[in-house]
């Protein structure tokens, strides 16, 4: 695949994670947890492992992501630390 | 019980997603043995059509196409069928999941091996279907103020 697509591709991913970890929002974080994981199962796609992408997409970016949303409503919305 | 979304945008969009959503989940459950997907992706993917009808549409719309009492049960039901089609298999001489030896009437071990997997993937995704939307319909229980 492009190099350029791939570095990309890994740029955001990196991104996307220091987002979810310094964000106050938790909210905000599991929306960047769902980019997160979505970025992923791109990257593993351009690998060639289209069956573990799209397991990753499905999962990560639509199963938990609502998992995580749900539990949110059990605890405060602002992180404390 | 959740209430339904305020917005008609979400209202729209999901109503129209949701069907299209759920004949693709099914495409790739039939077309797993020869291709990317399978009876997981399948699975999770009209798991997620009915939580999305179930946060955009509100519980009680939700329920029309699929009870939340159905959930455990129908992971149960999954479960059974992957065991029932592996224990079939043994009944009939062969190993556990050896589809050359399932009572199909076909001739040749390739497709009935081809055509085996497929009860298997039918099975994990009625299983995954069903513990999803369990899972979620147990962590909403009893909130009232869903919206």
């Amino acid at each position: 695949m492009f190099i350029q697509l791939e570095v990309t591709l890994f740029i955001l991913l990196i991104a996307a994670s220091i987002v979810a970890l310094q964000v106050r929002d938790l909210l905000a974080a599991v929306a960047s947890l769902s980019v997160f994981s979505f970025v992923a199962a791109s990257l593993v796609i351009a690998m060639g492992a289209v069956d573990v992408g799209f397991t990753e997409a499905v999962v990560g970016a639509g199963i938990s992501a609502v998992l995580f949303m749900v539990a949110l409503y059990h605890t405060p919305r602002r992180s404390e630390d | 019980m959740i209430q339904p979304s305020n917005s008609l945008i979400v209202a729209v969009v999901s109503r129209t997603m949701i069907p299209y959503l759920q004949v693709f989940a099914l495409y790739v459950i039939f077309h797993g043995h020869y291709g990317p997907g399978g009876g997981f992706q399948g699975g999770a993917m009209v798991a997620a059509s009915l939580i999305l009808s179930r946060m955009a549409l509100g519980g009680e719309r939700a329920e029309v196409q699929f009870r939340s009492a159905w959930g455990s049960p129908l992971g149960a039901i999954g479960a059974l069928l992957f065991a029932a089609v592996g224990l079939v298999a043994v009944f009939f001489g062969g190993e556990y999941l050896n589809y050359a030896y399932l009572p199909l009437p076909l001739d040749d071990p390739a497709l009935l091996r081809s055509y085996g997997i497929l009860f298997i993937e039918i099975g994990v995704a009625i299983a995954l279907t069903g513990t999803l939307v369990a899972i979620f319909d147990d962590l909403v229980e009893g909130h009232e103020d869903y919206d």
